[in-house]
Protein backbone atom coordinates (compact mmCIF):
# COMPACT_ATOMS: atom_id res chain seq x y z
CA UNK A 1 0.00 0.00 0.00
CA UNK A 2 2.29 2.79 1.17
CA UNK A 3 4.85 1.58 -2.11
CA UNK A 4 2.79 2.95 -4.21
CA UNK A 5 4.42 6.09 -3.31
CA UNK A 6 7.82 4.86 -4.95
CA UNK A 7 7.60 5.85 -8.24
CA UNK A 8 6.70 9.56 -7.25
CA UNK A 9 10.02 9.56 -5.40
CA UNK A 10 12.05 7.25 -7.62
CA UNK A 11 10.60 8.28 -11.38
CA UNK A 12 11.49 11.95 -11.26
CA UNK A 13 15.58 11.15 -10.59
CA UNK A 14 15.44 8.25 -12.76
CA UNK A 15 14.40 9.66 -15.69
CA UNK A 16 17.10 12.02 -15.83
CA UNK A 17 19.62 9.89 -14.57
CA UNK A 18 18.53 7.44 -17.63
CA UNK A 19 18.51 10.61 -20.22
CA UNK A 20 21.67 12.41 -18.86
CA UNK A 21 23.71 9.67 -17.98
CA UNK A 22 22.78 6.34 -18.92
CA UNK A 23 22.00 7.40 -22.56
CA UNK A 24 24.96 9.38 -23.17
CA UNK A 25 27.49 6.65 -21.86
CA UNK A 26 25.31 3.90 -24.38
CA UNK A 27 25.62 6.93 -26.75
CA UNK A 28 29.41 7.26 -26.51
CA UNK A 29 29.80 3.22 -26.94
CA UNK A 30 27.87 3.44 -30.02
CA UNK A 31 29.76 6.24 -31.38
CA UNK A 32 33.15 5.38 -30.75
CA UNK A 33 32.26 2.11 -32.49
CA UNK A 34 31.40 4.42 -35.89
CA UNK A 35 34.26 5.96 -38.50
CA UNK A 36 33.65 8.00 -40.78
CA UNK A 37 34.65 7.20 -44.73
CA UNK A 38 34.94 9.20 -47.51
CA UNK A 39 34.29 7.70 -51.27
CA UNK A 40 37.14 8.94 -53.01
CA UNK A 41 38.98 12.22 -52.45
CA UNK A 42 36.58 14.66 -52.55
CA UNK A 43 33.65 11.96 -52.23
CA UNK A 44 30.43 12.44 -50.07
CA UNK A 45 31.40 11.38 -46.02
CA UNK A 46 29.28 8.76 -44.76
CA UNK A 47 29.71 7.01 -41.21
CA UNK A 48 30.24 3.34 -41.54
CA UNK A 49 30.50 0.62 -38.76
CA UNK A 50 34.36 0.65 -37.44
CA UNK A 51 34.42 -2.57 -34.96
CA UNK A 52 37.11 -1.42 -32.84
CA UNK A 53 38.87 0.58 -35.12
CA UNK A 54 38.76 3.48 -32.87
CA UNK A 55 39.84 1.91 -29.88
CA UNK A 56 42.51 0.56 -31.92
CA UNK A 57 43.87 4.15 -32.45
CA UNK A 58 43.33 4.72 -29.17
CA UNK A 59 45.53 2.30 -27.90
CA UNK A 60 48.11 3.53 -30.79
CA UNK A 61 48.00 6.99 -30.03
CA UNK A 62 51.37 7.59 -28.22
CA UNK A 63 50.22 11.40 -27.05
CA UNK A 64 46.48 10.01 -24.85
CA UNK A 65 48.75 7.58 -23.33
CA UNK A 66 51.76 10.42 -22.53
CA UNK A 67 48.77 12.38 -21.33
CA UNK A 68 47.55 9.17 -19.63
CA UNK A 69 51.31 8.54 -17.56
CA UNK A 70 51.49 12.56 -16.41
CA UNK A 71 48.20 12.39 -15.08
CA UNK A 72 49.35 8.97 -13.12
CA UNK A 73 52.28 11.07 -12.54
CA UNK A 74 50.63 13.92 -10.68
CA UNK A 75 48.30 11.84 -8.98
CA UNK A 76 51.17 9.70 -7.38
CA UNK A 77 52.56 12.94 -5.62
CA UNK A 78 49.93 15.48 -5.32
CA UNK A 79 47.38 13.21 -3.82
CA UNK A 80 49.07 12.23 -1.18
CA UNK A 81 51.19 15.14 -0.53
CA UNK A 82 47.59 17.05 -0.37
CA UNK A 83 45.51 14.48 1.74
CA UNK A 84 48.85 14.19 4.20
CA UNK A 85 48.71 17.82 4.73
CA UNK A 86 45.04 17.86 5.50
CA UNK A 87 45.46 14.69 7.60
CA UNK A 88 48.03 16.80 9.75
CA UNK A 89 45.95 20.04 9.70
CA UNK A 90 42.47 18.41 10.74
CA UNK A 91 44.75 16.55 13.79
CA UNK A 92 46.65 19.59 15.02
CA UNK A 93 42.73 21.14 14.91
CA UNK A 94 41.57 17.99 16.76
CA UNK A 95 44.21 18.15 19.25
CA UNK A 96 43.58 21.23 21.35
CA UNK A 97 46.97 22.70 21.02
CA UNK A 98 45.14 25.31 18.59
CA UNK A 99 43.74 28.83 19.80
CA UNK A 100 41.18 30.22 17.19
CA UNK A 101 40.28 27.11 15.47
CA UNK A 102 37.04 28.54 14.36
CA UNK A 103 39.48 31.25 12.06
CA UNK A 104 41.93 28.44 10.78
CA UNK A 105 39.47 26.39 9.84
CA UNK A 106 37.59 28.95 7.83
CA UNK A 107 41.06 30.36 6.58
CA UNK A 108 41.72 27.08 5.35
CA UNK A 109 38.82 26.30 3.74
CA UNK A 110 38.46 29.29 1.45
CA UNK A 111 40.33 28.61 -1.46
CA UNK A 112 37.95 25.36 -2.06
CA UNK A 113 34.99 28.23 -2.52
CA UNK A 114 36.70 29.18 -5.52
CA UNK A 115 36.12 27.61 -9.09
CA UNK A 116 39.16 25.74 -10.89
CA UNK A 117 39.40 28.27 -13.71
CA UNK A 118 39.70 31.34 -11.26
CA UNK A 119 42.08 29.53 -9.05
CA UNK A 120 44.31 28.36 -12.39
CA UNK A 121 43.60 32.54 -13.62
CA UNK A 122 44.93 33.89 -9.94
CA UNK A 123 48.29 31.25 -9.94
CA UNK A 124 48.77 32.00 -13.35
CA UNK A 125 49.39 35.70 -12.64
CA UNK A 126 51.23 35.01 -9.27
CA UNK A 127 54.01 32.57 -10.94
CA UNK A 128 54.32 35.01 -13.98
CA UNK A 129 57.91 36.48 -14.00
CA UNK A 130 56.83 40.43 -14.37
CA UNK A 131 53.61 40.30 -12.32
CA UNK A 132 54.06 38.12 -9.34
CA UNK A 133 54.59 39.49 -5.65
CA UNK A 134 57.42 36.56 -5.43
CA UNK A 135 59.26 38.38 -8.28
CA UNK A 136 62.78 36.87 -6.52
CA UNK A 137 61.23 33.92 -6.79
CA UNK A 138 59.75 33.92 -9.78
CA UNK A 139 62.73 35.43 -11.82
CA UNK A 140 64.97 33.02 -10.25
CA UNK A 141 62.73 29.96 -10.78
CA UNK A 142 60.32 29.52 -14.43
CA UNK A 143 57.61 27.82 -12.66
CA UNK A 144 55.86 27.53 -15.80
CA UNK A 145 58.44 26.36 -17.91
CA UNK A 146 58.13 22.43 -19.33
CA UNK A 147 59.88 20.63 -16.53
CA UNK A 148 57.86 22.43 -13.63
CA UNK A 149 54.68 23.57 -15.24
CA UNK A 150 53.30 20.31 -13.97
CA UNK A 151 54.12 20.66 -10.14
CA UNK A 152 52.94 24.23 -10.62
CA UNK A 153 49.14 22.92 -11.16
CA UNK A 154 50.19 20.58 -8.87
CA UNK A 155 50.05 23.28 -6.56
CA UNK A 156 46.98 25.40 -8.09
CA UNK A 157 44.79 21.96 -6.82
CA UNK A 158 46.53 21.40 -3.79
CA UNK A 159 45.45 24.76 -2.56
CA UNK A 160 42.29 24.69 -3.54
CA UNK A 161 41.72 21.34 -1.87
CA UNK A 162 43.51 21.17 0.87
CA UNK A 163 40.63 22.66 2.93
CA UNK A 164 38.12 20.46 1.65
CA UNK A 165 39.88 17.09 2.87
CA UNK A 166 40.80 18.57 6.00
CA UNK A 167 37.13 19.09 6.78
CA UNK A 168 35.84 15.92 5.97
CA UNK A 169 38.64 14.20 8.06
CA UNK A 170 38.30 16.69 10.90
CA UNK A 171 34.13 16.28 10.80
CA UNK A 172 34.91 12.28 11.29
CA UNK A 173 37.40 12.98 14.02
CA UNK A 174 34.99 15.30 15.96
CA UNK A 175 32.05 12.31 15.43
CA UNK A 176 34.55 10.14 17.84
CA UNK A 177 33.37 10.83 21.16
CA UNK A 178 36.11 11.87 23.75
CA UNK A 179 36.25 8.89 26.47
CA UNK A 180 37.95 6.98 23.74
CA UNK A 181 40.65 9.06 23.79
CA UNK A 182 40.37 9.51 27.89
CA UNK A 183 41.46 5.95 28.52
CA UNK A 184 44.93 5.87 26.38
CA UNK A 185 45.12 9.33 27.86
CA UNK A 186 45.31 7.76 31.25
CA UNK A 187 47.78 5.38 30.53
CA UNK A 188 50.22 7.86 29.46
CA UNK A 189 49.93 8.07 25.79
CA UNK A 190 51.45 11.33 24.30
CA UNK A 191 49.34 13.28 21.71
CA UNK A 192 51.42 12.41 19.04
CA UNK A 193 51.07 8.58 20.03
CA UNK A 194 46.84 8.81 20.11
CA UNK A 195 46.99 10.45 17.19
CA UNK A 196 48.63 8.00 15.32
CA UNK A 197 47.44 4.90 17.25
CA UNK A 198 44.01 5.72 18.10
CA UNK A 199 42.79 8.84 15.53
CA UNK A 200 44.06 7.49 12.14
CA UNK A 201 42.86 4.34 11.81
CA UNK A 202 39.45 5.48 13.37
CA UNK A 203 38.85 7.99 10.48
CA UNK A 204 40.52 5.70 8.05
CA UNK A 205 36.91 5.55 6.22
CA UNK A 206 37.10 9.11 5.43
CA UNK A 207 40.20 9.01 3.79
CA UNK A 208 39.45 6.38 1.84
CA UNK A 209 36.56 8.61 1.05
CA UNK A 210 38.72 11.58 0.03
CA UNK A 211 41.34 9.43 -1.80
CA UNK A 212 38.81 8.20 -4.15
CA UNK A 213 37.83 11.87 -4.84
CA UNK A 214 40.78 12.52 -5.45
CA UNK A 215 41.78 9.44 -8.01
CA UNK A 216 38.47 10.68 -9.63
CA UNK A 217 39.54 14.31 -9.86
CA UNK A 218 43.32 13.76 -10.94
CA UNK A 219 42.23 12.03 -13.80
CA UNK A 220 39.42 14.22 -14.93
CA UNK A 221 42.04 17.51 -14.81
CA UNK A 222 40.79 20.20 -17.35
CA UNK A 223 40.27 23.67 -16.56
CA UNK A 224 43.38 24.31 -14.95
CA UNK A 225 45.44 22.95 -17.46
CA UNK A 226 43.27 24.49 -19.93
CA UNK A 227 43.65 27.90 -18.33
CA UNK A 228 47.46 27.44 -17.75
CA UNK A 229 47.47 27.06 -21.63
CA UNK A 230 47.41 30.65 -21.92
CA UNK A 231 50.18 31.57 -19.15
CA UNK A 232 53.08 28.00 -20.74
CA UNK A 233 53.56 26.70 -23.94
CA UNK A 234 54.53 23.64 -22.59
CA UNK A 235 50.60 23.33 -21.73
CA UNK A 236 50.17 21.04 -25.29
CA UNK A 237 46.46 20.37 -26.56
CA UNK A 238 46.44 16.78 -25.62
CA UNK A 239 48.35 17.82 -21.74
CA UNK A 240 45.71 16.01 -20.09
CA UNK A 241 43.51 13.28 -21.22
CA UNK A 242 40.08 15.37 -20.89
CA UNK A 243 42.18 17.60 -23.23
CA UNK A 244 42.78 15.28 -25.89
CA UNK A 245 39.33 14.82 -25.78
CA UNK A 246 38.18 18.30 -26.08
CA UNK A 247 40.91 18.59 -28.59
CA UNK A 248 39.63 15.68 -30.99
CA UNK A 249 36.09 16.81 -30.57
CA UNK A 250 37.23 20.16 -32.01
CA UNK A 251 38.89 18.82 -34.74
CA UNK A 252 36.04 17.39 -35.06
CA UNK A 253 36.51 13.50 -34.98
CA UNK A 254 33.72 12.69 -32.42
CA UNK A 255 34.58 8.77 -32.77
CA UNK A 256 37.93 9.50 -31.94
CA UNK A 257 36.79 11.50 -29.08
CA UNK A 258 34.23 9.08 -28.26
CA UNK A 259 36.62 6.07 -27.70
CA UNK A 260 38.78 8.26 -25.89
CA UNK A 261 36.13 9.10 -23.45
CA UNK A 262 35.29 5.86 -23.10
CA UNK A 263 38.48 4.21 -22.19
CA UNK A 264 39.09 7.53 -19.59
CA UNK A 265 35.39 6.51 -18.03
CA UNK A 266 36.51 3.25 -17.65
CA UNK A 267 39.81 3.35 -16.50
CA UNK A 268 38.50 6.09 -13.91
CA UNK A 269 35.97 3.89 -12.72
CA UNK A 270 38.23 0.76 -12.54
CA UNK A 271 40.71 2.15 -10.55
CA UNK A 272 38.41 3.96 -8.02
CA UNK A 273 36.13 0.47 -7.86
CA UNK A 274 39.77 -1.38 -7.17
CA UNK A 275 40.79 1.27 -4.78
CA UNK A 276 37.49 1.05 -2.79
CA UNK A 277 37.39 -2.45 -2.61
CA UNK A 278 41.10 -3.19 -1.82
CA UNK A 279 40.79 -0.98 1.11
CA UNK A 280 37.31 -2.50 2.33
CA UNK A 281 38.93 -6.26 2.21
CA UNK A 282 41.94 -5.07 4.12
CA UNK A 283 39.54 -3.04 7.27
CA UNK A 284 37.42 -6.55 7.29
CA UNK A 285 40.66 -8.51 7.78
CA UNK A 286 41.41 -6.45 10.64
CA UNK B 1 54.16 24.84 25.95
CA UNK B 2 56.46 24.63 23.38
CA UNK B 3 54.93 22.28 21.14
CA UNK B 4 51.73 25.09 21.17
CA UNK B 5 54.50 27.27 19.57
CA UNK B 6 55.53 25.20 17.08
CA UNK B 7 51.89 24.13 15.62
CA UNK B 8 50.83 27.94 16.40
CA UNK B 9 53.90 28.69 13.84
CA UNK B 10 52.46 25.71 11.58
CA UNK B 11 49.01 27.38 11.63
CA UNK B 12 49.95 30.81 11.02
CA UNK B 13 52.42 29.50 7.78
CA UNK B 14 49.24 28.32 6.35
CA UNK B 15 46.83 30.92 6.67
CA UNK B 16 49.93 32.82 4.88
CA UNK B 17 49.80 30.14 2.47
CA UNK B 18 45.71 30.15 1.79
CA UNK B 19 44.71 33.46 2.04
CA UNK B 20 47.49 35.66 0.60
CA UNK B 21 46.95 34.71 -3.38
CA UNK B 22 43.00 36.01 -2.33
CA UNK B 23 44.46 39.28 -0.55
CA UNK B 24 46.61 39.68 -3.90
CA UNK B 25 43.79 39.56 -5.92
CA UNK B 26 41.75 41.95 -3.86
CA UNK B 27 43.96 44.57 -3.87
CA UNK B 28 44.66 43.72 -7.53
CA UNK B 29 41.51 44.96 -8.39
CA UNK B 30 41.67 48.13 -6.61
CA UNK B 31 44.49 49.20 -9.05
CA UNK B 32 44.55 50.78 -13.02
CA UNK B 33 46.70 49.20 -15.43
CA UNK B 34 49.82 51.14 -14.69
CA UNK B 35 49.83 50.53 -10.62
CA UNK B 36 48.80 46.67 -11.51
CA UNK B 37 52.57 46.14 -12.88
CA UNK B 38 54.20 49.66 -11.20
CA UNK B 39 53.33 49.10 -8.14
CA UNK B 40 53.88 46.66 -4.89
CA UNK B 41 51.53 43.99 -5.44
CA UNK B 42 50.29 43.08 -1.90
CA UNK B 43 49.52 46.34 -1.10
CA UNK B 44 46.95 48.88 -2.31
CA UNK B 45 48.32 52.45 -4.25
CA UNK B 46 45.65 54.79 -5.20
CA UNK B 47 42.10 52.76 -4.49
CA UNK B 48 40.42 52.25 -7.93
CA UNK B 49 38.16 49.63 -7.35
CA UNK B 50 35.05 51.48 -7.59
CA UNK B 51 36.37 52.69 -11.50
CA UNK B 52 37.08 49.46 -12.09
CA UNK B 53 33.88 47.45 -11.01
CA UNK B 54 31.87 49.86 -13.10
CA UNK B 55 34.59 49.67 -16.42
CA UNK B 56 33.78 45.68 -16.06
CA UNK B 57 29.97 45.59 -15.82
CA UNK B 58 29.88 48.22 -18.71
CA UNK B 59 32.39 46.55 -20.94
CA UNK B 60 30.10 45.32 -23.85
CA UNK B 61 26.78 45.98 -23.32
CA UNK B 62 27.34 44.70 -19.61
CA UNK B 63 28.44 41.38 -20.99
CA UNK B 64 29.90 40.45 -17.58
CA UNK B 65 26.44 40.88 -15.46
CA UNK B 66 24.57 38.93 -18.01
CA UNK B 67 27.49 35.98 -16.84
CA UNK B 68 27.23 36.05 -13.46
CA UNK B 69 23.43 35.89 -13.77
CA UNK B 70 23.57 32.84 -15.70
CA UNK B 71 26.28 31.32 -13.08
CA UNK B 72 23.54 31.66 -10.59
CA UNK B 73 20.81 30.37 -13.18
CA UNK B 74 22.83 27.10 -14.21
CA UNK B 75 24.16 26.37 -10.62
CA UNK B 76 21.50 27.88 -8.25
CA UNK B 77 18.87 26.19 -10.34
CA UNK B 78 20.04 22.71 -11.22
CA UNK B 79 21.36 22.37 -7.44
CA UNK B 80 18.02 23.54 -5.43
CA UNK B 81 15.99 21.27 -8.11
CA UNK B 82 18.75 18.70 -7.82
CA UNK B 83 18.43 18.08 -4.31
CA UNK B 84 14.96 18.28 -4.34
CA UNK B 85 15.21 15.07 -6.95
CA UNK B 86 18.37 13.71 -5.26
CA UNK B 87 16.05 13.63 -1.58
CA UNK B 88 13.41 12.04 -3.38
CA UNK B 89 15.16 9.08 -4.75
CA UNK B 90 17.65 8.08 -1.90
CA UNK B 91 14.37 9.13 1.05
CA UNK B 92 12.91 5.85 -0.91
CA UNK B 93 15.67 3.95 -1.34
CA UNK B 94 16.35 4.00 2.73
CA UNK B 95 12.66 4.36 3.54
CA UNK B 96 10.39 1.98 1.30
CA UNK B 97 11.06 -1.78 0.36
CA UNK B 98 10.53 -2.47 -3.04
CA UNK B 99 11.62 -4.76 -6.02
CA UNK B 100 14.52 -3.55 -7.82
CA UNK B 101 15.63 -1.72 -4.65
CA UNK B 102 19.14 -2.89 -4.57
CA UNK B 103 19.25 -2.88 -8.45
CA UNK B 104 18.64 1.15 -8.29
CA UNK B 105 20.87 1.52 -5.64
CA UNK B 106 24.32 -0.45 -7.22
CA UNK B 107 23.60 1.43 -10.66
CA UNK B 108 23.07 4.40 -8.77
CA UNK B 109 26.58 4.10 -6.91
CA UNK B 110 28.42 3.24 -10.09
CA UNK B 111 26.91 6.64 -11.49
CA UNK B 112 28.99 8.48 -8.63
CA UNK B 113 32.58 6.99 -10.01
CA UNK B 114 31.65 7.83 -13.51
CA UNK B 115 33.04 11.22 -13.73
CA UNK B 116 30.82 14.04 -14.77
CA UNK B 117 33.19 15.58 -17.76
CA UNK B 118 33.12 11.92 -19.61
CA UNK B 119 29.44 12.55 -20.55
CA UNK B 120 30.35 16.22 -21.42
CA UNK B 121 31.34 15.04 -25.20
CA UNK B 122 28.24 12.34 -26.12
CA UNK B 123 26.03 14.90 -24.06
CA UNK B 124 27.02 17.54 -26.84
CA UNK B 125 26.54 14.61 -29.93
CA UNK B 126 22.90 14.14 -28.39
CA UNK B 127 22.00 17.57 -28.11
CA UNK B 128 23.47 18.67 -31.57
CA UNK B 129 21.64 15.94 -32.79
CA UNK B 130 18.02 17.69 -31.43
CA UNK B 131 19.16 20.92 -32.12
CA UNK B 132 19.10 22.34 -29.07
CA UNK B 133 23.24 21.97 -28.36
CA UNK B 134 23.82 25.75 -28.04
CA UNK B 135 21.05 26.43 -25.41
CA UNK B 136 20.35 26.91 -22.21
CA UNK B 137 18.88 24.04 -21.38
CA UNK B 138 21.89 21.87 -22.83
CA UNK B 139 23.98 22.78 -19.30
CA UNK B 140 21.28 23.37 -17.26
CA UNK B 141 19.25 19.42 -17.89
CA UNK B 142 22.14 17.50 -17.40
CA UNK B 143 23.68 19.51 -14.42
CA UNK B 144 20.54 18.35 -12.50
CA UNK B 145 21.72 14.54 -12.11
CA UNK B 146 23.45 13.94 -8.96
CA UNK B 147 23.98 10.01 -7.79
CA UNK B 148 26.33 11.24 -4.94
CA UNK B 149 23.41 13.27 -3.72
CA UNK B 150 21.05 10.35 -3.60
CA UNK B 151 23.92 8.19 -2.27
CA UNK B 152 24.05 10.83 1.02
CA UNK B 153 20.48 11.08 1.12
CA UNK B 154 19.78 7.63 1.51
CA UNK B 155 22.02 7.62 4.45
CA UNK B 156 20.89 10.91 6.00
CA UNK B 157 17.09 9.67 5.84
CA UNK B 158 18.04 6.12 7.57
CA UNK B 159 20.15 8.42 10.48
CA UNK B 160 17.62 10.79 10.46
CA UNK B 161 13.72 9.93 9.96
CA UNK B 162 12.48 7.64 12.42
CA UNK B 163 10.26 4.67 11.26
CA UNK B 164 7.57 5.24 14.17
CA UNK B 165 6.95 8.66 12.88
CA UNK B 166 6.60 7.82 9.80
CA UNK B 167 3.93 5.28 11.19
CA UNK B 168 2.57 7.70 12.97
CA UNK B 169 1.65 9.82 10.13
CA UNK B 170 0.18 7.07 8.15
CA UNK B 171 -2.44 6.32 11.10
CA UNK B 172 -3.29 10.37 10.84
CA UNK B 173 -4.30 9.82 7.65
CA UNK B 174 -1.15 11.93 5.76
CA UNK B 175 0.10 10.62 2.16
CA UNK B 176 2.84 9.51 1.60
CA UNK B 177 4.84 12.57 -0.23
CA UNK B 178 2.36 14.69 2.02
CA UNK B 179 4.53 13.08 4.68
CA UNK B 180 7.89 13.52 3.04
CA UNK B 181 7.86 16.94 1.88
CA UNK B 182 6.14 18.22 5.39
CA UNK B 183 8.04 16.20 7.77
CA UNK B 184 10.65 14.26 6.64
CA UNK B 185 12.15 16.93 4.81
CA UNK B 186 12.21 19.33 8.34
CA UNK B 187 14.26 16.43 9.81
CA UNK B 188 16.23 16.01 6.74
CA UNK B 189 17.04 19.55 6.60
CA UNK B 190 20.87 19.96 7.40
CA UNK B 191 21.53 17.06 5.07
CA UNK B 192 19.98 18.40 2.32
CA UNK B 193 21.73 22.14 2.81
CA UNK B 194 25.54 19.31 2.75
CA UNK B 195 23.32 17.82 -0.39
CA UNK B 196 22.89 21.26 -2.13
CA UNK B 197 26.60 22.33 -1.14
CA UNK B 198 27.85 19.45 -2.47
CA UNK B 199 25.96 20.00 -6.02
CA UNK B 200 26.56 23.53 -5.86
CA UNK B 201 30.03 23.16 -6.24
CA UNK B 202 29.91 19.99 -8.44
CA UNK B 203 27.89 22.39 -11.51
CA UNK B 204 30.02 25.60 -10.13
CA UNK B 205 33.26 23.89 -11.50
CA UNK B 206 32.10 21.67 -14.47
CA UNK B 207 34.38 23.41 -17.15
CA UNK B 208 34.02 21.08 -19.66
CA UNK B 209 30.08 20.59 -20.33
CA UNK B 210 29.91 24.44 -20.65
CA UNK B 211 33.00 24.66 -22.85
CA UNK B 212 32.17 21.95 -25.20
CA UNK B 213 28.33 22.59 -25.62
CA UNK B 214 28.10 26.78 -25.89
CA UNK B 215 29.72 28.78 -28.59
CA UNK B 216 27.45 31.63 -28.15
CA UNK B 217 28.41 34.25 -25.30
CA UNK B 218 25.96 35.48 -23.57
CA UNK B 219 24.69 31.90 -22.46
CA UNK B 220 28.51 31.63 -20.92
CA UNK B 221 28.74 30.86 -17.09
CA UNK B 222 31.11 32.97 -15.81
CA UNK B 223 34.00 31.42 -15.50
CA UNK B 224 34.00 30.19 -18.85
CA UNK B 225 33.40 33.78 -19.86
CA UNK B 226 36.39 35.06 -17.56
CA UNK B 227 38.25 31.93 -19.31
CA UNK B 228 37.75 33.50 -22.93
CA UNK B 229 38.75 37.09 -21.59
CA UNK B 230 42.27 35.19 -20.16
CA UNK B 231 42.82 33.61 -23.22
CA UNK B 232 42.79 37.25 -25.19
CA UNK B 233 44.70 38.83 -22.52
CA UNK B 234 48.03 38.61 -25.14
CA UNK B 235 46.44 40.72 -27.93
CA UNK B 236 43.77 42.73 -25.80
CA UNK B 237 46.34 43.65 -23.01
CA UNK B 238 43.24 45.55 -21.16
CA UNK B 239 41.30 42.69 -20.54
CA UNK B 240 43.71 41.33 -18.03
CA UNK B 241 42.24 44.21 -15.36
CA UNK B 242 38.74 43.20 -15.70
CA UNK B 243 39.94 39.81 -15.67
CA UNK B 244 41.01 40.18 -11.96
CA UNK B 245 37.89 42.15 -11.21
CA UNK B 246 35.37 39.58 -13.22
CA UNK B 247 37.55 36.91 -10.63
CA UNK B 248 36.68 38.73 -7.64
CA UNK B 249 33.21 40.08 -7.78
CA UNK B 250 32.49 36.25 -8.86
CA UNK B 251 34.40 34.88 -6.22
CA UNK B 252 32.90 36.98 -3.47
CA UNK B 253 29.43 35.68 -3.45
CA UNK B 254 30.56 31.90 -3.60
CA UNK B 255 33.14 32.63 -0.63
CA UNK B 256 30.06 34.59 1.58
CA UNK B 257 27.99 31.61 1.60
CA UNK B 258 30.63 29.01 2.20
CA UNK B 259 31.62 30.91 5.33
CA UNK B 260 27.62 31.29 6.54
CA UNK B 261 27.14 27.79 5.44
CA UNK B 262 30.02 26.51 7.07
CA UNK B 263 28.13 24.70 9.88
CA UNK B 264 26.18 22.12 7.51
CA UNK B 265 29.05 21.18 5.83
CA UNK B 266 30.65 19.66 9.26
CA UNK B 267 27.86 17.84 9.83
CA UNK B 268 26.83 17.12 6.87
CA UNK B 269 30.33 15.61 6.28
CA UNK B 270 30.58 13.84 8.99
CA UNK B 271 28.10 11.78 8.44
CA UNK B 272 28.89 10.72 4.72
CA UNK B 273 32.16 10.21 5.82
CA UNK B 274 31.88 7.54 9.01
CA UNK B 275 29.45 5.24 7.46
Amino acid sequence: MKNRAVPIFVVPFGVLFIAFYLVPIGYAVVQSLYKVERSGTFGPVREVFGGLDQYQRVFQDGPFWASLGRVAAFGVVQVPVMLGIALILALLLDSGLVKGRRFFRLAFFVPYAIPGVIAAIMWGFLYSPNLSPLKPVTSAIDFLSADLVLWSIANVVTWVYVGYNMLIIYSALLAVPTEVYEAARMDGAGQFRIAWSIKIPLVLPAIVLTTVFSIIGTLQLLAEPQVFRSFSSAVTSTYTPNLTVYSTSSIPNFNLAAAFSVVLALTTFVLSFAFLKATQRRSAEQ
Amino acid sequence: MKSRVGVMAVMGLCTIYFLAPIWWLFVGATKNNDQFTGTAPMWFADFHLVDNIRELVTYRDGVFLRWMLNSIAYTGGAALLGTVLAAMCGYALAKYRFRGRELLFNIVLSGVLVPATALALPLFLIFSKAGAANTFWAVFLPSLVNPFGVYLARIYAAASVPEELLEAARIDGSGEVRTFFTVSTRLMFPALVTIFLFHFVAVWNNFLLPLIMLSDERLFPVTLGLYTWNTQVNQVPELRGLVIVGALLSITPLVVAFLLLQRFWRNGLGAGAVK
